[in-house]
C-alpha cells in the first residue's frame, strides 16, 4: 500500500490524492482506483477516510446547522429567509405561534417582518424541498443589534477553531459576543468601539488567511497589539 | 473577423510562422483568477491577442422555472463577443456562431462539473470576448474552467483547451487568426488532463487520417501546457503567501 502522506496538501479540482482504499468524505470522488479532489482546498487523509477541506464555494444547508438569515418575504403562514445559499430557508408560522394556530398576515408581520435578521436552525432539508428552518429553541430568534459580517462559508470552521478555541480567544480579548452562522454570516456585538473594530479585523483576517497553518498565532498577535 | 490577406506568409523556409512562433509553440497565455467581485467565480485570460473575461454565478435559482431539473443542477453558458472585439463592429445580438460556441463550450464543461448535489439550481457561465484573435472558443473554455473552479463548483477535473491545425502544409499548434483564415485546417480540442478524456473536438478543414492523429497529439500537448498555466492562476489566488509547500 502507498505510504500515507502525513501533511495536508494543497489540491485543485482533478488532483490525485491517493490510491489507498479509504472512505470518501467531503469533496473527493473515486475514479477507478484513484481518489481525486473535486475542489480547491487542502487534502486531509485520516486513518480510514480521505477528504478535501474546501477553500471556496457557497453554503449548502445541513440539518442542525445554525444559520443567520434575512427575512425576504412573508407569505401565507410562512416566512422565507435568505440564508446565503442557493436555496431559501422556509420558516413556518406554526413554528413561532404554536401548532394549530392560524396567524393573520398582520400578526405574522408584527412578529417578523421583511428585513429582520434571524438566528435559526436548519430543521429539515432534503433534495425535494426548500430547507425548513426553525427558531423554536433557546438562543434562537430575531437578532436586534450588532454588526453583520459576511465571510466565506468555508472559513466558518476556522473561525470557530478546534473546540471553539478561535472564537473564545477573540471573544475573551475584545469583550465582544460573536453569533456565528454556518452559512458565512457573523453578528458581532460589543459595547466598546475598539473591541468591535478589533473583533471585525480578526474575522476579516480569518477570512483572508484561513489556509495558513499558524493562523491562531497570527490572530493572537494581532489582538494583542494595541489599536487596529 | 478580419478579411483574408492574400500575400501573408504562413510559414517561412526556417519553419517560423507569421507571428514568429515555431510550429509546435503556443502563443503567450496569461490567466488571472478571481477578477470580478460580484461574481461567485471569475477569470481573465489573455491567449495571444485574445482577451476574454469569464464570470460564474451559482448554484442559484433557475429562471425561467421550467428549465430547472429536480434531479440535478443545470449548466448554462453564454459566449458573447463584444461589438468592439473585432475590426469591424459586430452586432451585439447573439449570432448563429455565438450560439453554437455557447453550446459546444457547455458540452465540453458538462463531463467535468458535478451538479447532482444541487437539484433545482443553475450554474451560469458568462464569457465575454473583449478582443478576438482566432481560437476564442479554446481560450473561453480555459477561462470558464478556471472561473468554475474559483466559484467552488465541484469538478472531476479541470478542462483545458488548445487548437491544432494545418497551414502551409505543416501541422501547427494554436492556430491564430491569419492561419485560421488562410490555413487548411483548424481543430479545437478540449481535454481533461487528469482523466485523459477529450471533451471538445471540432475540425474545420481537411486532414488525412495520419495528419488527424498527429494533430490530436499536438493539440493535447498544447492543452497540457495551458493546464499548467490554469493551475498556476488558481494557486496564485488561493495558496500564495503561505509557507505550507
Amino acid at each position: 500500500m502507498k505510504k500515507r502522506e502525513p501533511k495536508k496538501r494543497y489540491v485543485l479540482p482533478g488532483d490525485f490524492i491517493t490510491t489507498a482504499p479509504l472512505r470518501l468524505q467531503n469533496n473527493v470522488v473515486l475514479e477507478g482506483k484513484r481518489i481525486i479532489s473535486t475542489t480547491i482546498g487542502l487534502s486531509d487523509i485520516s486513518d480510514d477516510s480521505a477528504r478535501v477541506i474546501s477553500l471556496t464555494g457557497g453554503y449548502m444547508p445541513k440539518i442542525d446547522d445554525l444559520v443567520i438569515g434575512t427575512i425576504t418575504s412573508v407569505s401565507g403562514n410562512s416566512w422565507f429567509a435568505d440564508i446565503n445559499s442557493c436555496y431559501q430557508g422556509m420558516l413556518l408560522g406554526q413554528d413561532v405561534f404554536g401548532r394549530g394556530s392560524y396567524p393573520t398576515a398582520t400578526e405574522m408581520r408584527e412578529r417578523l417582518d421583511k428585513g429582520d435578521i434571524v438566528f435559526a436552525k436548519i430543521a429539515n432539508f432534503d433534495r425535494q424541498r426548500e430547507p425548513l428552518i426553525s427558531i423554536a429553541d433557546k438562543n434562537l430568534g430575531r437578532i436586534d443589534s450588532g454588526e453583520l459580517v459576511r465571510i466565506s462559508p468555508t472559513r466558518i470552521p476556522r473561525l470557530i477553531g478546534k473546540r471553539g478555541s478561535m472564537i473564545q480567544m477573540i471573544e475573551a480579548s475584545t469583550h465582544a459576543t460573536l453569533t456565528v452562522g454556518q452559512n458565512g454570516l457573523v453578528v458581532v456585538s460589543c459595547e466598546e468601539t475598539n473591541g468591535l473594530l478589533k473583533a471585525l479585523a480578526a474575522i476579516r483576517m480569518v477570512d483572508e488567511q484561513a489556509h495558513l497553518v499558524d493562523l491562531t498565532d497570527r490572530v493572537k498577535k494581532m489582538l494583542e497589539n494595541d489599536g487596529v | 473577423m478580419g478579411g483574408r490577406e492574400a500575400n501573408v506568409v504562413l510559414l517561412d523556409e526556417n519553419g517560423i510562422r507569421s507571428d514568429g512562433r515555431k510550429v509546435n509553440e503556443t502563443r503567450k497565455v496569461t490567466i488571472k483568477a478571481g477578477v470580478l467581485k460580484n461574481a461567485n467565480g471569475s477569470a481573465y485570460i489573455e491567449f495571444g491577442g485574445n482577451k476574454i473575461l469569464a464570470g460564474v454565478f451559482g448554484p442559484r435559482d433557475v429562471h425561467p422555472k421550467h428549465m430547472s431539473n429536480p434531479d440535478t443542477g443545470i449548466l448554462r453558458v453564454r459566449y458573447h463577443m463584444e461589438p468592439f472585439s473585432v475590426g469591424e463592429r459586430k452586432k451585439p445580438a447573439p449570432s448563429r456562431r455565438e450560439i453554437e460556441i455557447s453550446k459546444v463550450i457547455k458540452e465540453a464543461l458538462e463531463p467535468a462539473v458535478m451538479l447532482e448535489n444541487f437539484p433545482r439550481t443553475a450554474v451560469d457561465v458568462f464569457l465575454e470576448v473583449l478582443q478576438a484573435d482566432g481560437g476564442t472558443r479554446c481560450a473561453a473554455l480555459d477561462a470558464a474552467s478556471v472561473a468554475l473552479a474559483d466559484a467552488g463548483i465541484p469538478m472531476k477535473d479541470m478542462v483545458c483547451a488548445c487548437a491544432a491545425g494545418k497551414a502551409a502544409d505543416a501541422l501547427i499548434l494554436d492556430v491564430n487568426n491569419e492561419e485560421d483564415q488562410a490555413g487548411q485546417a483548424d481543430m479545437p480540442i478540449g481535454y481533461m488532463p487528469n482523466l485523459g478524456k477529450i471533451t471538445l473536438l471540432q475540425l474545420d478543414g481537411v486532414l488525412t487520417p495520419d495528419e488527424y492523429k498527429k494533430c490530436i497529439e499536438l493539440g493535447l500537448e498544447g492543452c497540457k501546457q495551458v493546464y499548467e498555466i490554469q493551475k498556476n492562476a488558481l494557486r496564485e489566488k488561493y495558496f500564495s503567501s503561505s509557507d505550507n509547500r
